[in-house]
């Protein structure tokens, strides 16, 4: 099949999924996103819509310089007709709105903890709970230091007990791909039981 | 605020009527492209909707404005919505809202993400998991 004929219509582009990776401010979204892409992280930048200015007024938020929001994405090309991308969500928690879209059709997500300041994924992580999205929590070392157990982290941040709670360092490839292996094994995992959370 | 000097004026009208008063030229700029729309006319594109470029019409087809151009150069090879965005450095919305005029010009092909239920595909996570071992 060539490009130049009617067949175009099904000349297959390859098929696309994707996985958020998601927390709080400035916790290594990028980071995870530039290790295992293929790509540098590519940034697009979105003028907040009229609908999310009115959902700032509303918390109070008076931060008013900050008219866009940038989104960072990665690719991984998983086979000839099989796309990842992962996609870093806004950080800032009033961008929450922008998450609803980002989340649709998502396989999964991984949210990315600091433990010098877990609160800012708790945002993150009540998101994809109260969807039932899918999500491992990675908990990234600054310095590669890991100074918690996974089951405490898992005990601060009110986990259940098969929550996965995995000590990575964002910016080490092979460590951000055990993170995202571990989210799919999950996936398949839950799959293969038959006992699938409804959709979001 | 962004040096303005080069501005002409009767932009800087139609700018801040867009933006509702806002200083950010940057940003407002792209919806003139649009004619001034915000909001694709429908759904289809999410941002990792592929689009191709479909073969040119016979006699050519209806002339293009300039970015309805470049994006067909850029789509020559399947691309998603959001590489395409960032190549052009445009927000994803006014690249959503370009795409739907090609596409009502029969001037673009796109392919909607693969389907994610809850209900996973097992042999799509088996692909997806086989791709992260070779990483």
């Amino acid at each position: 099949m060539t490009g130049s004929d009617a067949t175009l219509q099904k000349v297959s582009a390859p098929d696309t999924v994707k996985i958020l990776i998601a927390g709080g401010f400035g916790v290594g979204k990028t980071t995870m996103v530039g290790s295992v892409s293929e790509i540098v992280p590519l940034r697009t930048e979105e003028p907040l819509t009229t609908a999310g200015l009115g959902i700032d007024d509303l918390n109070g938020i008076e931060e008013k310089k900050a008219t866009t929001v940038a989104l960072d994405f990665g690719r991984i090309t998983v086979s000839q007709d099989l796309v990842l991308y992962l996609f870093g969500t806004p950080g800032q928690q009033r961008f929450w709105f922008m998450w609803n879209d980002l989340a649709v059709g998502a396989l999964g997500a991984v949210v990315l903890v600091d433990v010098r300041r877990p609160e800012s994924s708790f945002a993150a992580i009540d998101f994809f709970e109260r969807r039932k999205i899918p999500f491992v929590i990675g908990v990234n070392g600054f310095y590669g230091e890991h100074p918690y157990e996974p089951e405490e982290i898992r005990e601060s941040l009110a986990l259940p007990e098969d929550a996965q709670v995995l000590l990575c360092d964002a910016r080490e490839r092979g460590s951000c791909r055990d993170v995202l292996i571990a989210l799919i094994d999950q996936l398949i995992a839950t799959t293969a039981r038959g006992s699938h959370p409804s959709p979001p | 605020m962004p040096p303005r000097g080069a501005v002409p004026s009767a932009r800087r009208t139609a700018a801040s009527e867009v933006s509702g008063g806002d200083t950010a030229g940057r940003l407002v700029r792209p919806f003139t492209l649009t004619g001034g729309r915000t909001q694709p006319e429908r759904g289809d594109f999410t941002l990792i909707t592929m689009v191709t470029a479909a073969p040119p019409p016979p006699g050519g087809g209806a002339r293009l404005q300039p970015e309805h151009t470049r994006i067909l150069r850029l789509c020559r090879e399947p691309v998603v919505v959001a590489e395409l965005a960032t190549r052009l450095d445009l927000p994803v919305s006014v690249v959503s809202i370009l795409l739907c005029d090609l596409l009502a010009a029969e001037r673009i092909v796109v392919q909607p993400p693969r389907a994610v239920s809850r209900t996973l595909d097992l042999e799509l996570l088996q692909k997806v998991r086989q791709g992260l071992d070779r990483l």
